[in-house]
């Protein structure tokens, strides 16, 4: 029992990191109809800002990591405004070559300016557990299942009750409509980039103390990802968190319960989640089915 | 019509002239590296068949080199272990003396069977979500072989540098002068000096047979119901065109491709391993066949030559480059490590914003700008 | 001098000349109608004035020439487009639909959706209803309200009638006419139900093949026979 607490509470610390980066991915989805497979590298990227701001000029934790996410913001919406909007009109395989090429700048620069040596990323949260009669609770996995909470919730408040939430919303569903009631749909697209990115740069800075920093850092990371977000539904940022959630608490429920899985067979297990739910229900498990049209 | 393919023809037998001449003007290196060019040129007539002009993405297509190469490395080194008693399947005995080449399209077919037997429950993806589960599959495949080491050597691969199957020069050390000379390898009546002339005449006498064989294919009704599920699927398939025979088809041929390349891969580098055929490959391949043009067939020698020498020649010319915003960003390297990378994602963007036709869309366009030219003048 | 002045207006789409020089004005506070059958340009006309479609030629706004101006900048200007089909954004609200209708717009909305609801008391009721799951006629009369929520100084109708019952249509151009009787709504309309649409307009242009070739009062365009025979179908 206190076994099973304990795989359940750090599946939700790492789930939270996949649910948050499943989110970026869906978000971008859902506005540009593009799959970034850059996303993890921007996370990456921006989590050596936060580095190198801490131990290069001796910020705080905290201070560091708001300018790291407003620097996500802007590094999100120049993307979108200088190398995604120009080919706007494209084919989708035009434009998932430009998300290959950014991997490929993103990666490239972060060995190149920190060089590829694994460095040791600090952490908020104390490196201890609660302890609950004979369960351990890390505090860390605590901790960033609270973060990442408190940004989707805050995220969804800014999508609900504001102005620009709701033409975000009205450009991802209708731009057409939207430019006629006078939103900058282009815009709008670069906002959720940007906040996409803010989403990145948290996934990052959060699974960075346990990762450990070095320009690959993202990759595995943002496959469970696109498990989540395939899991939950391409098209749902409901089904994005929910699916990080289930992905992180369940792989590590097998993990621990099924031994033929182990430690290893993780990924590959997240590849088949992958590819049994395209299979039989592509709109995953909180999507709305997709339509064909002629 | 037929005036257009007898000149096609022609000049196809002389671009064969030309590729059989050019190891006579360079160096062995560079004969090497036209190999490896040809390699990816094969790889890449797959790829495109299945996502140029079938219209699928496929991310994927590393995993069917992969199968490709290590069904040739475990053929001819009698799987990972020497000494060992050889590998038995369904009764038959692997013995560690099939010569290599006759391993290549034994390595394409069952390549190809995969690449088949995937294309039934692909039928149901499209878009995006087909790339997604090709992408899965590229990431699985060699975490998989790491996970079923009995066969594959797991993390360590297949190293056959020294199997008798393999085709090699010997080098004969002169036990009084000590010196050194290669023999040469022997094909039928020719005797070419060395290991690497022997790779590039293997790999592109394939490369050309097998864009014979896809120019071939395309032209008849499998390309034009190719292309008409491309265009689209609906409207191909109210017409007739039997989409689940022509979809798998369509994988089962460019995974055959892919197998075969995957396999000469294996001959040229001696040995595989995981990271032989890594995500990257897949996604370098993607690359290439948009860099040399969706839909076209020999300018895919363009985007062969961007996989291969990009990823080699950057890492030398980009050395002379050296930002020096450097030290404010807190780094003290001074050998660069990513700059090929950064350059080849630049390179890559740019082609993607001006050209992204690629080569032969380039073609095209200067065509159609010259016959305007030309009809001007008249 | 007219709120709104087309001279020889073009546009295409790709190789397509869909207007071939269209000249119409439209007076403050008028209603005017463009008819003419499928294919004529009229739906063309109304985004070449909201700057949906790229044109030639010369618009005038309120006496300023509109140059490149696209939709947004077009809203900003006090021009509401209610697009064919309505363009009702289907998984929000009708409350969402109708502040987006607002955006243009600073400060506090909840006066302007209680003025709107005046028009349309049902939507008063059903503010927190996902649009997508209302009638053709409320989703246009939603896509109406939401026009008037940025007060427009021109509103641009594209087939109000498109997919609608008789007895809803005319509900709809009833609206209309009173809007534009009590409130000086100015409106351009294009309608292919040249009856309804003559009943409320002051003034009509009937296009063919992307120019204009009959125009005139409605009276007089509803009294001649032939032109109603051969350009309007009845």
């Amino acid at each position: 029992m206190a076994n099973f607490v304990q795989q359940v509470v750090a599946g939700l610390g790492s789930g939270a990191i996949y649910a948050a980066l499943a989110l970026a991915l869906v978000l971008i989805h859902r506005a540009t109809g593009v799959i970034n497979f850059a996303q993890g590298e921007m996370a990456m990227f921006t989590t050596y800002i936060c580095w190198t701001l801490i131990a290069n000029h001796g910020w705080r934790y905290w201070p560091a990591f708001v300018a790291t996410l407003v620097f996500a913001f802007l590094l999100g919406v120049g993307i979108q405004r200088v190398v995604i909007h120009p080919v706007a009109n494209a084919s989708l395989l035009t434009i998932v070559i430009m998300t290959i090429g950014l991997v490929l700048i993103f990666n490239g620069l972060a060995a190149l300016i920190w060089s590829a040596e694994i460095r040791a990323f600090p952490s908020p949260f104390p490196n201890e557990t609660w302890q609950i009669g004979t369960v351990s609770i890390s505090q860390q996995d605590v901790g960033t299942f609270a973060v990442v909470l408190a940004l989707v919730a805050a995220l969804w408040a800014f999508f609900q009750f504001t102005k620009t939430g709701l033409a975000l919303r009205a450009s991802a569903q209708n731009p057409e409509a939207s430019r006629l009631v006078g939103v900058r749909v282009g815009w709008m697209l670069a906002i959720g980039w940007g906040l996409a990115a803010v989403l990145g740069a948290v996934a990052g800075m959060l699974a960075a103390p346990t990762l450990f920093l070095d320009p690959n850092m993202m990759q595995a990371t943002l496959i469970y990802a696109f498990a989540a977000a395939v899991l939950g539904g391409i098209d749902s940022p409901f089904g994005a968190v929910a699916g990080g959630i289930l992905l992180g608490v369940g792989l590590n429920l097998l993990g621990s319960y099924v031994d033929v899985v182990g430690a290893d067979l993780r990924l590959p297990v997240a590849l088949l989640i992958i590819l049994v739910v395209l299979l039989v229900r592509p709109e995953g498990l909180f999507g709305k089915p997709v339509q064909r049209r002629v | 019509m037929k005036r257009a393919d007898g000149i096609r023809v022609l000049v196809f037998l002389l671009v064969a002239a030309g590729v059989f001449l050019l190891p006579r003007f360079v160096s062995d290196f560079r004969a090497q590296q036209f190999a490896y060019v040809g390699i990816y040129f094969i790889a890449l007539l797959g790829l495109n068949l299945l996502t140029g002009i079938t219209g699928q993405i496929s991310l994927g297509h590393g995993a069917f080199m992969l199968i490709g190469g290590y069904t040739t490395a475990i053929l001819i080194s009698n799987g990972p272990r020497e000494g060992e008693p050889p590998l038995e399947l369904l009764g038959h005995q692997f013995t560690n003396d099939m010569r290599d080449i006759w391993t290549i399209p034994l390595a394409g077919l069952i390549a190809g069977l995969v690449g088949f037997l995937f294309g039934f429950p692909a039928l149901r993806l499209r878009g995006i979500y087909l790339a997604l589960a090709t992408f899965a599959v590229a990431v699985a495949a060699p975490a998989l072989v790491r996970r079923f080491d009995e066969f594959t050597g797991g993390g360590a691969g297949i190293n056959f540098f020294d199997v008798p199957g393999r085709t090699k020069s010997e080098t004969i050390t002169d036990p009084i002068t000590f010196e050194q000379t290669e023999t040469q390898i022997k094909i039928l009546w020719l005797q070419i000096p060395s290991f690497n002339e022997w790779l590039y005449y293997l790999c592109w006498t394939l490369a050309l047979v097998f864009y014979g064989l896809a120019w071939l294919l395309l032209r008849g009704r499998l390309g034009r119901s190719f292309r008409a599920i491309r265009d689209s699927e609906l409207a191909a398939a109210s017409s007739g065109v039997n989409l689940a025979r022509y979809k798998t088809l369509a994988f089962g041929i460019s995974a055959f491709y892919a197998g075969v390349a995957g396999s000469l891969l294996a001959i040229a580098t001696t040995f595989v391993n995981p990271e032989t055929f890594p995500i990257t490959l897949s996604i370098f391949l993607l690359v290439g066949v948009v860099v040399g043009g969706l839909g076209s067939l020999w300018p895919l020698v363009f985007g062969a030559i961007f996989i291969h020498f990009m990823q080699i020649e950057w890492a030398q010319s980009t050395e002379r480059v050296i930002p020096d915003f450097l030290p404010v960003l807190g780094a003290i390297d001074t050998d660069l490590p990513g700059a090929p990378a950064v350059a080849f994602g630049v390179v890559l963007i740019l082609i993607m914003l001006v050209a992204p036709g690629g080569v032969a869309g380039l073609i095209r366009s200067a065509r159609l700008r010259l016959a305007r030219g030309y009809g001007r003048a008249r | 001098m007219p709120l709104l002045e087309l001279r020889g207006v073009e546009a295409r789409y790709g190789p397509v000349r869909a207007l071939d020089g269209v000249s119409l004005a439209v007076d403050e506070g008028q209603i005017v109608a463009v008819l003419g059958a499928n294919g004529a340009g009229k739906t063309t006309t109304l985004r070449a004035v909201s700057g949906t479609v790229r044109r030639g030629g010369e618009i005038r706004f309120d006496g300023r020439p509109l140059g490149r101006r696209g939709p947004e900048a077009m809203a900003r200007l006090g021009v509401a487009h209610v697009p064919e089909g309505r363009g009702t954004f289907g998984e929000l609200t009708v409350e969402e639909n109708l502040r987006l209708g607002a955006y243009t717009r600073r400060g506090k909305l909840d006066g302007d959706i209680e003025r709107v609801s005046g028009w349309f008391p049902w939507i008063g009721e059903r503010l927190d209803q996902p649009a997508g799951t209302l009638s053709g006629g409320e989703q246009q009369m939603l896509a109406l309200a939401r026009a008037l929520m940025s007060r427009p100084k021109l509103l641009l109708l594209d087939e109000p009638s498109l997919g609608l019952a008789p007895l809803v249509t005319r509900e709809i151009f009833r609206i209309v006419a009173e809007l534009n009787e009590k409130e000086g709504l100015t409106v351009l309309v294009v309608e292919q139900n040249a009856a309804i649409a003559l009943e409320v307009a002051a003034y009509a242009y009937v296009l063919e093949v992307g120019k204009v070739a009959v125009s005139g009062t409605s009276e007089e365009l509803a009294r001649d026979e032939s032109v109603r025979r051969s350009y309007l179908g009845y």
